[in-house]
């Protein structure tokens, strides 16, 4: 009877804190497609709030370059490798830059950019607002009738939202050139060779299909971070949460989104 | 004028405000007293419309602050200035541009004026010096002089003061306190103070009212409070242990 009791108590503990998170998060991206239309509003102020957006850009781009740069250029690498391996036995690895472009143009330069901005930049953002906001800055705003959506968050996801495109391009670029680097010393294809397949395959549907991509996940880390942050309530132990939840959930929605988008372009074609 | 109509506030499950009901004359400086998580400060929130009640009305000059649109309370702020216990100042930006931050961002004076009523302030809060400096670089005394002085660029009728002198030093609490007077007194100016600081709570309000159990159990001029009958306001301002209030 104890036994059923505590296994009892134990499910009901599981499932009650399950239900908990997915409420929150749930919770969490209706708040953020709030917080999203209201910087859709504030946006025409863009322009107006020019240096914050270029100030927010360099921390987004510059400070996270080595780290994009050494990701890109390893993923490339890995593609490579793992791609001519398979060709080799049937002497096709010269095809290795037409898989390479197609997967890091479609795919990978987006959801990998991604990922690492998530990490560096989204993660930033949500501590950023969230310690403003238990620190009742974010309150002081309001006081002064100034929207904190305005006066922070817009100037955040504008700049992600550029931001990650750009960063997506040089992802692209570097990938190549890693993979380059692989087929040349490891699958015996010269760079003649290789580049003149990956500007084979390099086409324009791929290319803009993945920088939309990379706008929109802008759009969302953003927006998601910040809408975390401004939720964080009860000092350092609620920046953590709001971090780690827009983190999850920045995650999440890139896995989700980024699978939606790619239906729609590619779906009917195959 | 500022009035509360049975106020009631439940956060966490627990009731911080039960039925509250207060009125606060235009151009006193009211202050308001009371154990650490008694409602205070959430008194301060519903006057300045960051936090709604459950129950009961709040009024700014006649006007509802509760569960008025996002437009309505923004012109109600108009009025009211906030000084937050942590001083509240945006942390990437000096103290100079702290200050000039709610000119600066709603656009309603040219840059030599911004600059020049700046000038004024910083000279009025005797922060001259620290103009330049980031708000982690700065004392806490300062920190709560710039963020009145950020208030007081806006010229407001209200002025609500969060533990306007909570781990100050004497001096700064004393210079606090005659800087609180002085805007009383030049000004005309409604104030209100949340405090435990006794001496302070002396030294500004026109009336002190105690803050127990989610309402008021006194209100009046600071020398009846001194000599209260009280035994709870009593054990409250001589800081005893012995008496009805219970030490958790």
């Amino acid at each position: 009877m104890i036994i059923i009791k505590k296994l009892k108590d134990v499910l009901v503990t599981v499932i009650g804190g399950i239900g908990k998170n997915t409420i929150n998060i749930v919770y969490m991206l209706g708040y953020s497609t709030l917080i999203f239309l209201e910087v859709a509003y504030h946006s025409k102020a863009a322009f107006e709030k020019r240096r914050e957006i270029l100030k927010q850009m360099y921390y987004a781009g510059v400070k996270t370059f080595i780290v994009v740069s050494i990701v890109a250029l390893f993923t490339g690498m890995i593609l490579a490798l793992q791609i001519g391996l398979e060709l080799k036995p049937y002497q096709q690895q010269s095809l290795v830059g037409n898989i390479i472009i197609a997967t890091l143009t479609r795919e990978m330069a987006p959801f990998v950019t991604a990922i690492i901005l998530i990490a560096a930049v989204g993660s930033t953002m949500a501590a950023e607002v969230g310690t403003m906001a238990v620190s009742e800055e974010i309150d002081a705003l309001e006081m002064m009738a100034i929207s904190p959506v305005r006066f922070l968050v817009m100037p955040r996801v504008i700049s992600l939202a550029l931001m990650l495109p750009i960063a997506t391009v040089y992802t692209n670029l570097l990938g190549s050139i890693g993979g380059g680097i692989i087929a040349y010393f490891q699958l015996n294809v010269s760079f003649d060779v290789y580049y003149s397949h990956i500007l084979e395959s390099l086409h324009f549907k791929a290319t803009y299909v993945g920088l939309l991509k990379a706008f929109i996940f802008g759009i969302m880390v953003s927006t998601i971070s910040c809408a975390n942050g401004l939720r964080a309530t009860n000092g350092a132990l609620g920046v953590g949460k709001a971090t780690r939840n827009s983190v999850v959930s920045s995650f999440l929605m890139v896995l989700i989104v980024g699978y939606y988008i790619t239906g729609i372009f590619y779906g009917k074609t195959g | 004028m500022i009035e509360f109509k049975n106020v009631t506030k439940i956060l966490n499950g627990t009731k911080v405000l039960d039925n509250l009901s207060l009125r606060i004359e235009r151009g006193e400086t009211f202050v308001i007293i009371g154990r650490s998580g008694t409602g205070k400060t959430v008194t301060l929130k519903h006057i300045a419309g960051l936090l709604e009640p459950e129950s009961g009305v709040v009024l700014v000059d006649g006007q509802q602050m509760n569960g008025s649109s996002k437009r309505q309370k923004d012109n109600l702020r108009e009025k009211i200035g906030f000084v937050f216990q942590s001083g509240a100042l945006i942390n990437w930006m000096t103290v100079e541009e702290n200050i000039a931050l709610p000119l600066v961002e709603h656009k309603v004076l040219p840059q030599d004026e911004i600059k020049k009523i700046v000038e004024e302030k910083l000279d009025l809060l005797q922060l001259t010096s620290a103009r330049d400096r980031m708000p982690a670089e700065i004392s806490g005394g300062m920190k709560k002089r710039a963020s009145l002085a950020r208030v007081l660029v806006r010229n407001p009728e209200i002025i609500l003061y969060d533990e306007p002198t909570s781990g100050l030093d004497p001096v700064m609490s004393s210079l606090i306190n005659t800087i609180i007077n002085q805007i009383k007194k030049d000004q005309h100016i409604t104030q209100v103070v949340v405090t435990h600081d006794m001496e302070s709570a002396y030294a500004v309000g026109d009336r002190i009212a105690m803050l127990y159990d989610g309402s008021i159990i006194q209100c009046d001029v600071p020398e009846a409070i001194r000599t209260t009958a009280n035994p709870i306001v009593r054990q409250f301002i001589s800081g005893s242990l012995e008496g009805p209030i219970e030490v958790l």
